[in-house]
């Protein structure tokens, strides 16, 4: 994908930034309490409908909750549960990439079947199984997405580390006597680190969905919390008659995918340029002859005059 | 490719022993079922009848071993609620699950390939970015609800498609939709991408020039040579579709193997759970693996990278 635009898009961007802002100050938004709903006054549709009110600007739903409310603090259980599995699941799988790469030999090949195998797992489905079978919690939910999540970050690490390892400063700290562990906390490490963060915020959003799928099905965050994925099974029985109650969470939760998709796709095109080949074949698969001419007919040859993002 | 190729059989079957012992440690390790099947006034010599009975008795590395020699020889045990053998839940539910993949997969296929060569074509064109715009938020939509939104619209507002279950032709395109979605877009930008790289070449160059007609130019000499990576992908969609079922079934009450599956968990039924998830994964990591073969025997610049 070819992206030209230098600057940070700023729609993704703005999105981001202002769903950080809400998680943060989520007390003070939110105009009511995101889990004491009023029965009496339960599925009272958006403002701007018949019946609707500004005490419920989005409406509420089957037990008088105020779903702005509810979406305003979900967000920070997305944020929250995706940053703490991605942060557990991002060390694990940094360490094991950079000792693998570092290593070599037997340890490499070991770390490698186990990062293989951990790949070829249908991910959704042995989450389901794990949280549903270890008892929904927030504890439970991280846990299992940062155990299935490690080996996306090992493999590209690892693939990182093989390149690094060739260069000549690491040759000299060798020759100058220093530790495995010294050289690569203190030479290699610092160099993934663009590549660790292209690989998480490409993650950010699959987790979100992850976390959103496993609340939904009822075997991720418990109710009342309010989570995203929770509150769009709630809304389930009601699609009939209380639309709103499902329709708002999920948009939040495109949009903010999106964002962080998006987000990464800009990351990848402009700090690590190796990985826009993106998946388990790297620079070798380049093919020897590239055409120099351009091609003719409606493909024109230089990406220059695009631009990133929609 | 003799070395590639034991070495990828060994780890598909290393992936489905990880998946047997990860499915059988959680489910004997959380709660237990006798609880759930007697009533309260059950007595102690009832429970441990029943326990003895179901085999809970013995220590758990025991009843693993017995249960991988059990599944060796096909044998999924029987339903702790119906008492069925478990084959048969399955047998009921697997086909449900693949005539929705197998619709999902067409319908992606029907959708992604036409918008991604046509965007390939008129790169940078109008349909070109409406289809960027739809890849991008295929990779970003939670295919729930998407489904509660398709329901919405087609079910409840239009009125115009059933909402759920399974049975006339018209049960199945919500479903599958939702479902393909995601990996229509996948297939959009593979093609895409493929596409652009075919009409660079010279044969193409070559047939415009003979004064082919355009229409042949690009069905017959570029896409036939752009397909064969989006079929081979495809083929693995399909295998990604039985393992993401779960979600989808639930959300169009689907009488499939994934919502069995999600059933079962919530009766305790462990045979079934097991059996399910041993089943989907089987068959994802067989498909992965026919994929992977498939790839290394046609490229063999892939057969010999990274390993």
């Amino acid at each position: 994908m070819p992206a030209g635009s230098r600057q940070v898009p700023w729609f993704p961007g703005a999105i981001l930034l202002a769903l950080v802002v809400t998680a943060i100050l989520a007390p003070y938004l939110s105009p009511q309490s995101p889990t004491d709903g009023n029965i009496s006054r339960k599925l009272i549709p958006p403002v701007w409908m018949e019946r609707g009110d500004w005490e419920h600007p989005l409406g509420t739903d089957r037990f008088g909750r105020d779903v702005l409310s509810r979406i305003i603090y979900g967000s920070r259980i997305s944020l929250a549960v995706s940053l703490v599995a991605i942060f557990v699941a991002g060390t694990l799988g940094t360490l094991v990439g950079l000792i693998s790469g570092y290593r070599g030999g037997h340890v490499d090949a070991f770390l490698m079947r186990l990062t293989d195998i951990g790949l070829s797992l249908p991910i959704v489905l042995i989450a389901v199984v794990m949280v549903a079978v270890s008892e929904p919690s927030f504890r439970n939910v991280i846990l299992v997405i940062a155990l299935l999540l490690w080996p996306r970050f090992a493999r590209q690490i690892r693939g990182e580390t093989l390149a690094i390892k060739e260069q000549d400063f690491v040759a000299l700290a060798v020759v100058a006597g220093r530790s495995s562990a010294w050289i690569i906390s203190r030479h290699i490490f610092p160099n993934v680190v663009p590549t660790l963060l292209v690989v998480t915020t490409l993650q950010v959003g699959f987790v979100i969905l992850l976390e959103g799928t496993l609340s939904f099905l009822g075997v991720g965050v418990p109710p009342p919390n309010p989570a995203w994925g929770l509150m769009i099974a709630d809304g389930r029985g009601y699609l009939a008659t209380a639309w709103w109650i499902s329709l708002f969470p999920g948009a939040a939760m495109l949009l903010t995918v999106l964002a962080v998709n998006l987000m990464g796709d800009w990351l990848r095109d402009h700090l690590d340029p190796k990985l826009r080949q993106a998946g388990a074949v790297t620079v070798t698969d380049v093919p020897v002859e590239t055409p120099v001419e351009p091609p003719v007919g409606a493909t024109p040859a230089t990406p220059s005059g695009r631009r990133a993002g929609l | 490719m003799a070395r590639y190729l034991i070495g990828r059989l060994a780890q598909t079957v290393l992936s489905m022993l990880v998946v047997i012992s990860i499915v059988f440690v959680l489910t004997r390790l959380s709660g237990n079922p006798v609880f759930l099947l007697l009533d309260v006034n059950a007595t102690a010599r009832d429970q441990e009848i029943l326990t003895r009975h179901l085999g809970l008795d013995k220590p758990l590395p025991v009843q693993y071993a017995l249960y991988v020699a059990n599944l060796a020889r096909g044998d999924f045990g029987n339903s702790i609620i119906s008492r069925r053998p478990v084959v048969e839940h399955i047998w009921e539910r697997l086909p449900a699950t693949v005539e929705l993949g197998f619709v999902a997969m067409f319908l992606s296929v029907l959708i992604g390939v036409p918008l991604g060569m046509y965007s390939a074509v008129r790169r940078g064109g109008m349909l070109d970015t409406g289809a960027r715009v739809f890849a991008v938020l295929g990779q970003s939509m939670p295919a729930f609800w998407l489904g509660l939104m398709l329901i919405l619209f087609f079910g409840v507002v239009l009125g115009v498609l059933p909402a759920g279950g399974r049975g006339t032709i018209w049960h199945l395109i919500l479903p599958a939709f939702t479902l393909g979605y995601f990996t229509s877009a996948a297939i959009l930008r593979l093609t895409r991408s493929a596409m652009l790289e075919v009409l660079g070449s010279d044969y193409i160059k070559f047939a415009r020039l003979k004064g082919l007609h355009e229409q042949v130019v690009l069905w017959k000499h570029g896409l036939r040579n752009a397909l064969l990576p989006v079929v081979t992908f495809a083929v693995l969609l399909f295998v990604q579709f039985l393992g993401g079922a779960v979600v989808t079934e639930t959300v169009f009450a689907w009488p499939g193997l994934g919502r069995l599956i999600l059933e079962s968990i919530t009766t305790r039924d462990y045979p079934i759970v097991q059996a399910g998830v041993l089943v989907l994964s089987a068959l994802y990591l067989t498909g992965n693996l026919c994929v992977d073969l498939l790839y290394s025997y046609l490229n063999p610049k892939i057969r010999h990278a990274g390993r």
